[in-house]
């Protein structure tokens, strides 16, 4: 297992207010099948988490129970300090919600539809529900759809629709399972944005993915799931390796700025006429940028370029996989 | 908890019905229903031979002498299909429908509650039943006070009635056909929370209700009769005395409440402890 994921430990379920998802020994059997086999999740509050995993990989499954739509086989969940599902009234309304896609009544307008899910939430205030359906749909941009009926909504549309559901009300927590299906690029911008600027008030945000690429440019902590399994969660950072994991020099020098990289313990190959890229051995007591690019010109290489590449998340999930980032089964 | 949250409940209801009402195919199967009597009307009305008494549904012969009597020949023609047949679909889409929407994942992460949102998905198709029952009567009201006399109207037992009491006794014949659909309504629940596709849940309502007469005519089955919840949908009729024989009212209502609790805790058993995953 990963540092990142020792590093989460198995502390015990107490009430903790810093942790906004608590899951412990959390297994979901469907026949014999394990959807979700024994997960241990620590979502830090006011965290961006990015859930991640390939198709069939367990993460709508995790989500259903943490929302206590699906009992788990074993193990325990706690959201915002509460245990569920036996507290679910009193957490739910806390939480906003994308489960596996949006889904409507097409019969209704949009903003039927979001009245019908406010008045569904036992605690939402009716006082102020028209006011705060109307923000929800501003919010995503929706405002001049907001008396079409559903049925004429287009697949991005109901996707944002969705998210102002999740929206209706100020919530701690937002469960956004693959928030940016079916988006346009401009669309999927705007979600990201979204998050952000939720992030930034306070939400904890938790938004499973199967696209590394976008979890990487929103999150600051992501968790990693494979056929059930956890195989890596902590920071960004933790995950991918703190320390320089891979330099690319550009010289005509070839052979001499090999020797110097060897040198600082690296390991150097020719890429390409006129270029070695090297990767460290170990996440730690690699150099920094800056010393390789000292050293190098200090033992009179050519440095013609330069570039240091922290290692993406897609490289590190195959390296702790062994596998790449396909369907599993 | 339950008190405070109560006005809460009263509006998810109101919610309930207004989603409902606000469908195309509730009011296309109110209009259907409504029309049973119209037809029937007219049929009467203009076919060349007067109706052959004793022949025919019940009271057919009755609707020249008195038009209201369109509305009752349409409760009672309606009574074994056609009434079970909407009811069904009604009570079949309850949480199935929901959940073949996907939006039964989202009402419950509301949070709605699970009981809450079953008791009021049950209330909400009561109500169904009481616009279906109505349905007929209005169909048979305007009917009957366009093509016929509303005079003095005949009763089994041969006495006479003023046209405002024979409304009154409509009414109650209306009254009497939605309790008889009360306890088909909590089995239509009960079979809308096994299975995420409304069609089947629909499809096992009808056919229990069908099966249920199809049992209630075999005489070798009569030990069976009471407790089958069709045994007393046709005896409305006894609202049609004089004076009322109220037994068999008393006889369905404490029927249709039996079921309503059996399929009500069954319902209630599948529900809470179902894994959504629609
Ligand atoms: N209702 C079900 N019955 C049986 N198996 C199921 C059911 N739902 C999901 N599974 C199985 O559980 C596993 C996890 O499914 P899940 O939907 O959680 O994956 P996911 O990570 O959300 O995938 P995706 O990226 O495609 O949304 C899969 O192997 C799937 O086949
Ligand atoms: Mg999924």
């Amino acid at each position: 297992m990963s540092p990142a994921a020792e590093g989460a430990g198995k502390p015990s379920l107490a009430a903790s207010p810093e942790t906004a998802v608590r899951t412990e020994g959390l297994t979901k059997r469907f026949g014999r099948h394990h959807a979700v086999d024994g997960l241990d999740l620590t979502v830090p509050r006011g965290a961006v988490f990015g859930f991640l995993g390939p198709n069939g990989s367990g993460k709508t499954t995790t989500i259903r129970m943490l929302l206590g739509l699906v009992s788990p086989t074993a193990g325990r969940v706690e959201v915002l300090g509460e245990e569920m599902p036996a507290r679910l009234m009193g957490v739910l309304p806390r939480v906003g919600a994308l489960v596996e896609g949006p889904a409507f009544y097409p019969f209704l307008s949009g903003e039927a539809n979001l009245h019908r899910l406010d008045t569904a939430d036992l605690r939402a205030p009716v006082r102020t529900r028209g006011e705060r359906v109307k923000s929800a749909l501003e919010r995503v941009g929706l405002e001049h759809a907001a008396h079409k009926r559903v049925h004429a909504y287009s697949l991005g549309m109901k996707q944002r629709l969705g998210l102002a559901a999740a929206l209706l009300a100020p919530r701690e927590l937002l469960v956004l399972d693959e928030p940016t299906n079916g988006l346009d690029p401009q669309g999927t911008r705007e979600v990201r944005s979204l998050i952000r600027s939720l992030a930034q008030d306070g939400t904890t945000v938790f938004v499973s993915s199967h696209l590394l690429a976008e979890v990487e440019q929103i999150c600051t902590h992501a968790a990693m799931l494979r056929t059930g399994k956890l195989v890596a969660q902590g920071t960004l950072d933790e995950l991918r390796g703190a320390a320089l994991p891979r330099v690319e020099v550009r010289t005509p020098d070839e052979s001499q700025a090999a020797e110097v990289l060897r040198g600082l313990g690296l390991s150097p190959e020719r890429s390409a006429p006129g270029t070695v890229v090297a990767s460290s051995a170990a996440n730690d007591g690699a150099p920094a940028p800056e010393e390789v690019v000292a050293a190098l010109v200090g033992a009179g290489v050519r440095v013609r370029g330069f570039a240091a590449a922290a290692a993406s998340l897609e490289e590190r999930f195959v390296e702790l996989t062994g596998e790449g980032f396909d369907v599993a089964q | 908890m339950l008190l405070s949250s109560a006005p809460a409940s009263a509006r998810l209801f109101v919610s309930e019905l207004s989603v409902l009402f606000r469908r195309w195919r509730t009011w296309t199967m109110l209009a259907a229903l409504a029309a049973v009597p119209v037809l029937i009307g007219l049929a009467v009305r203009f076919s060349p031979k007067g109706p052959p008494s004793g022949r025919g549904p019940a009271f057919l012969d009755q609707i020249t002498h008195n038009g209201l009597f369109a509305g009752v020949v349409g409760l009672v023609v309606c009574t074994p299909l056609f009434l079970p047949l909407t009811v069904g679909v009604v009570a079949g889409d309850t949480i199935a429908g929901e959940a073949n929407l996907g939006t039964l994942r989202y009402l419950l992460a509301a949070p709605a509650g699970r009981v809450r949102l079953l008791v009021v998905k049950y209330l909400a198709s009561a109500v169904f039943c009481v616009a279906a029952a109505l349905a007929v009567v209005v169909g048979g009201t305007l009917t009957g006070a366009v093509l016929f006399p509303l005079g003095q109207a005949t009763l089994l037992s041969g006495d006479t009635i003023s046209p405002g009491e024979a409304f009154g006794r409509l009414l109650l014949m209306a009254g009497y056909v939605t309790v008889s659909l009360l306890g088909l309504s909590a089995i239509g629940l009960f079979a809308s929370t096994m299975t995420n596709v409304p069609v089947g849940a629909m499809a096992a309502t009808i056919v229990l209700a069908v099966v249920s007469q199809v049992l209630d005519a075999l005489d070798q089955l009569d030990w069976l009769h009471p407790w089958l919840f069709s045994d007393h949908w046709l005896s409305v009729a006894d609202l049609l005395r004089e004076p009322i024989a109220w037994g068999s009212f008393g006889e369905n209502t404490l029927l249709q409440l039996g079921y309503i609790a059996l399929f009500g805790a069954l319902a209630y058993g599948r529900f809470t402890t179902k894994d959504v995953l629609a």
